[in-house]
C-alpha cells in the first residue's frame, strides 16, 4: 500500500531530495540560502539539520561558481544538486553550463561525465520583482548535452526529480514558481520514478491536441474544460521533459486529432513551441487540418507585476487560439 | 577615534636560481640529483615539442597551436610537485605540465590537429582536458577539490591560468569559493604578461597578481616563473598546505611568452623586439643549464643526450599521431549523453545514409 499525503510542489521536491540524500551519500546540495534558511522558497527546509553542512552548502552569491563547482563535484563522482535562486540569475552560469556541463562527456570521449542537477525556479504569475519571472528554458534546450525537465504538479515533480538525480548526465530541473504552493496533490512517500523523455496525456480528447508543460498546464486545462462546454474535445499533453522531446507521443496525438496548439510561457520566437511545430510538420503534415498555433508570451521583456496578467497566456487566449484552429 | 590600520597585505617574491645560474643553496628545494636532471630534461622536452609543433603548423600538419616558449619552468616546476592522485586542470598553454604528468605527447598533437580523442585523458591520469574559455576551469577545479575534501580523500588540485584569466569573473568566483570553503587547491597563474596583444597593465591596476589572493583570505606568492627551483618550491609548499587542510594558495609565476599568442598571431604587431630580447636573457632552460654546468651533473655528452632523446620522443609522438586512423564520424553523436536520445539516433542514422545507402559502405564518404 502506498502511503499518500497531499503535498505542495515545494514539499514534494523537498521529500524527493531528502529521500535521495538518505539513499545515496553522493547527493549533496549547494546554492544561495539553501542551508540555514531552507531556500528562499523553503524547498530545502530541514535538510541542513538532517544532513549537515558538508551536504547542504550555503554558498557565496556566485552563480557561475555554484554551477562550476558542482560540475567539478560531479566529475569527481558526487551527485551535486545546485540551486540557482531564480531563473533570471542563471545567465552568469551559462558559460559553465554550455562550455563544460554539456560538453565534458563528448570532449573527453567518455572519460568524464557530469551527473549534475541544476534546480531552477522559473516563471511568472507570482507578482515577483524584476528578473524573477522569466521562462528561459529554450536556452538550455538549445544547448547540446543537457537535459531539461519541467514538472507541472507535485506528484510529477517528485518522480521526475528522482529520475533527474539518478541520471548520468546534466539536467536542468525547472520548477514553476506559480505551482510551488498553488496546488496540492497526493504524493506517495514510496519511491517512484517518472522516466525523463516521456510525456503524459493529462486529458484525452479527439478534436485538438494542446501541448504544454510546467505552469502553463493549468490555464491549458482550464481552456480544455471551457471548450468541452462548447463541444470541442481537447487532448492535453504535458511534455514533462523538453530535452529530449517526446516526439512520438506528440505525433501520435496529432495524427488522431489533426489539430494542435502549443502553449508556453516563453517568448514565441525560437521558443520550444517553434521546435514542436517543426516536428509536427516533419512528421504529421498530411494529417493536419489546420496550421498549428502557438500561444506564448510576447517577444518582449517580461513586465513587472502590474502588467503580467496581460503578458502570460491565459485560458481565454488558449480558447481563442483553439477556436481559430478548429474553424480553420 | 583616530583612523587605524586593521589589515595589511604583503606579497613575497621568491627567486632561488638567478639569470646567471647562481643558486641560493639555502632555499634550493631538497631534490635529488636525478630529480634535478629530470626537471632539466622535462623542460628541454617541452621546448623541443614546442618548436616541432610550430613547424608542423607551418607545414599544414597541425591546426592552431599555442606556444609555451619561455614558460617551461613555470609548467614543469609546478607539475613536478604534483602526486599521481592529485588532479590537474590545464588552461590551454600547459603541455609542459601535461607531459610531466604523463599525458602521452601524441595526445596534445592530436588535440591541436583537430581530433577530440586527444582530450580522452587516459584512465588513471587525473587531468582535465585543455580548457579554452578563459578561467572557466577554475570553479571546476575548486569543485573537484571540495568533492575530495567532502569524501575525506587527502589529495590536492592544481589549476593553471594565465594573467588574462585574472580579469574574468570565474577567477574571482572560483578563488572566493575556494577561500570560503578552504578547498585543497593551488592556483598557478602563469603571468606571461601578454593576453594576446593586451599587456598586463590593461588586465589589472594591482602591482602583482599574487596579491589578489589576499582579498579571498589565503596566501598569494609571486615567484620567478623562469626559475624552476622557485616554482617547484612554492607550488610544493602550497600543495602540502592544501593536503594538510590549510586551504588554497595562489602562486603567480612571473614569466614571459617569448612566442606569439598562437600560430595565428603575430606578436611583432604589438610589442617590441627589445622587450622580447631582454626576456630571452632570462631563459629558464639556459639558467638551469648554467647551474648544472657548475655541478658534477653536467657533461657535454649529457647535454647532447638530453637534446637527442627529446627530439626522438617528439618525432615518435608525431609519427604516432600522424599514423592514427581517422576518428569515426559516429563519435560526433556517441558521447552527447550516456545513451543516445531518440532525436540523436535519428540524426545519426540519417547522417549515415547517403542516397539511401549506408555511408560506411564507402570509406571515402565516411572519412572524406
Amino acid at each position: 500500500m502506498f502511503s499518500m499525503a497531499k503535498l505542495t510542489m515545494v514539499e514534494a521536491i523537498n521529500l524527493a531530495l531528502r529521500q535521495e540524500m538518505e539513499k545515496d551519500p553522493r547527493v549533496l546540495l549547494l546554492g544561495e540560502d539553501v542551508g540555514r534558511n531552507g531556500g528562499v522558497f523553503r524547498v530545502t527546509q530541514g535538510l541542513l539539520d538532517a544532513f549537515g553542512e558538508s551536504r547542504v552548502m550555503d554558498t557565496p552569491v556566485s552563480e557561475s561558481a555554484i554551477v562550476g563547482v558542482a560540475i567539478g563535484m560531479a566529475v569527481y563522482g558526487l551527485r551535486p544538486v545546485a540551486e540557482i535562486q531564480f531563473e533570471g540569475f542563471v545567465y552568469a552560469a551559462m558559460e559553465q553550463l554550455a562550455d563544460h556541463a554539456g560538453r565534458i562527456r563528448t570532449r573527453s570521449r567518455g572519460r568524464y561525465h557530469c551527473p549534475l542537477v541544476v534546480r531552477l525556479p522559473y516563471g511568472g504569475g507570482i507578482r515577483a520583482p524584476e528578473h524573477h519571472s522569466d521562462s528561459n528554458e529554450a536556452y538550455f534546450v538549445h544547448t547540446p548535452g543537457i537535459k531539461v525537465v519541467v514538472p507541472s504538479t507535485p506528484y510529477e515533480a517528485k518522480g521526475l526529480l528522482v529520475a533527474a538525480l539518478r541520471d548520468p548526465d546534466p539536467v536542468i530541473f525547472m520548477e514553476p514558481k506559480k505551482i510551488y504552493r498553488s496546488l496540492r496533490e497526493e504524493v506517495p512517500e514510496e519511491e517512484y520514478l517518472i522516466p525523463l523523455g516521456e510525456s503524459r496525456i493529462v486529458l484525452e480528447g479527439t478534436d485538438i491536441t494542446l501541448i504544454t508543460w510546467g505552469a502553463m498546464l493549468q490555464p491549458t486545462l482550464q481552456a480544455a474544460m471551457l471548450m468541452e462546454k462548447s463541444g470541442t474535445s481537447a487532448e492535453v499533453l504535458d511534455l514533462r521533459t523538453l530535452s529530449p522531446l517526446d516526439t512520438e507521443s506528440m505525433i501520435e496525438s496529432v495524427k488522431k486529432t489533426h489539430r494542435a496548439v502549443v502553449v508556453h510561457e516563453a517568448p514565441a520566437t525560437c521558443g520550444v513551441g517553434a521546435e514542436i511545430v517543426a516536428r509536427i510538420n516533419e512528421n504529421a503534415l498530411v494529417h493536419l487540418e489546420a496550421p498549428v498555433e502557438r500561444v506564448t508570451v510576447f517577444d518582449t521583456v517580461m513586465p513587472l507585476p502590474k502588467l503580467e496578467k496581460y503578458y502570460l497566456p491565459s485560458a481565454e487566449r488558449v480558447v481563442d487560439a483553439v477556436n481559430r484552429v478548429v474553424s480553420f | 577615534m583616530p583612523k587605524m590600520v586593521i589589515e595589511t597585505c604583503s606579497v613575497e617574491w621568491l627567486q632561488i636560481l638567478d639569470e646567471d645560474g647562481i643558486c641560493d643553496e639555502e632555499l634550493r628545494p631538497p631534490l635529488s640529483n636525478e630529480e634535478i636532471k629530470k626537471l632539466f630534461e622535462s623542460m628541454v622536452l617541452a621546448r623541443t615539442f614546442d618548436e616541432k609543433a610550430f613547424k608542423l603548423q607551418r607545414e599544414g600538419r597541425l591546426g592552431t597551436y599555442a606556444s609555451i616558449y619561455g614558460q617551461e619552468a613555470a609548467q614543469v616546476g609546478s607539475a613536478f610537485a604534483l602526486r599521481p592522485a592529485d588532479w590537474m586542470f590545464p588552461a590551454f598553454r600547459e603541455p609542459g605540465a601535461s607531459f610531466v604528468r604523463g599525458l602521452p605527447m601524441r595526445m596534445i598533437l592530436q588535440y591541436w590537429a583537430g581530433d577530440e580523442r586527444g582530450s580522452q585523458i587516459p584512465e588513471g591520469l587525473n587531468d582535465f582536458p585543455i580548457t579554452i574559455p578563459v578561467a572557466t576551469q577554475i570553479p571546476i577545479a575548486v569543485g573537484v577539490a571540495l568533492a575530495a575534501k567532502t569524501k575525506g580523500e587527502p589529495i590536492a588540485v592544481m589549476a593553471y591560468m594565465g594573467d588574462g584569466a585574472t580579469s574574468k569573473g570565474d577567477f574571482h568566483e572560483g578563488l572566493n569559493f575556494a577561500g570560503v570553503f578552504s578547498a585543497p587547491v593551488v592556483f598557478v597563474c602563469q603571468n606571461n604578461q601578454w593576453a594576446i596583444s593586451v599587456p598586463l597593465k590593461r588586465q589589472t591596476a594591482s602591482r602583482t597578481l599574487a596579491q589578489k589572493a589576499f582579498a579571498y583570505g589565503f596566501p598569494g606568492i609571486r615567484v620567478d616563473g623562469n626559475d624552476v627551483f622557485a616554482v617547484y618550491r612554492a607550488t610544493n609548499e602550497a600543495l602540502n598546505r592544501a593536503r594538510e587542510g590549510k586551504g588554497p594558495t595562489l602562486v603567480e609565476c612571473l614569466t614571459y611568452r617569448l612566442g606569439d599568442h598562437t600560430t595565428a598571431d603575430d606578436a611583432s604587431r604589438y610589442r617590441s623586439r627589445e622587450e622580447v630580447e631582454q626576456w630571452k636573457k632570462k631563459d629558464p632552460i639556459e639558467r638551469l643549464k648554467k647551474y648544472l654546468e657548475k655541478t658534477s651533473l653536467w657533461s657535454e655528452a649529457y647535454g647532447q643526450a638530453v637534446s637527442s632523446n627529446a627530439k626522438e620522443k617528439v618525432e615518435r609522438a608525431v609519427r604516432e599521431q600522424e599514423s592514427l586512423p581517422p576518428p569515426d564520424p559516429r563519435d560526433i553523436f556517441r558521447f552527447t549523453f550516456e545513451e543516445l536520445t531518440a532525436e540523436l539516433k535519428e540524426q545519426m542514422e540519417n547522417f549515415l545514409k547517403v542516397d539511401g545507402k549506408e555511408r560506411s559502405e564507402s570509406k571515402d564518404v565516411l572519412y572524406g
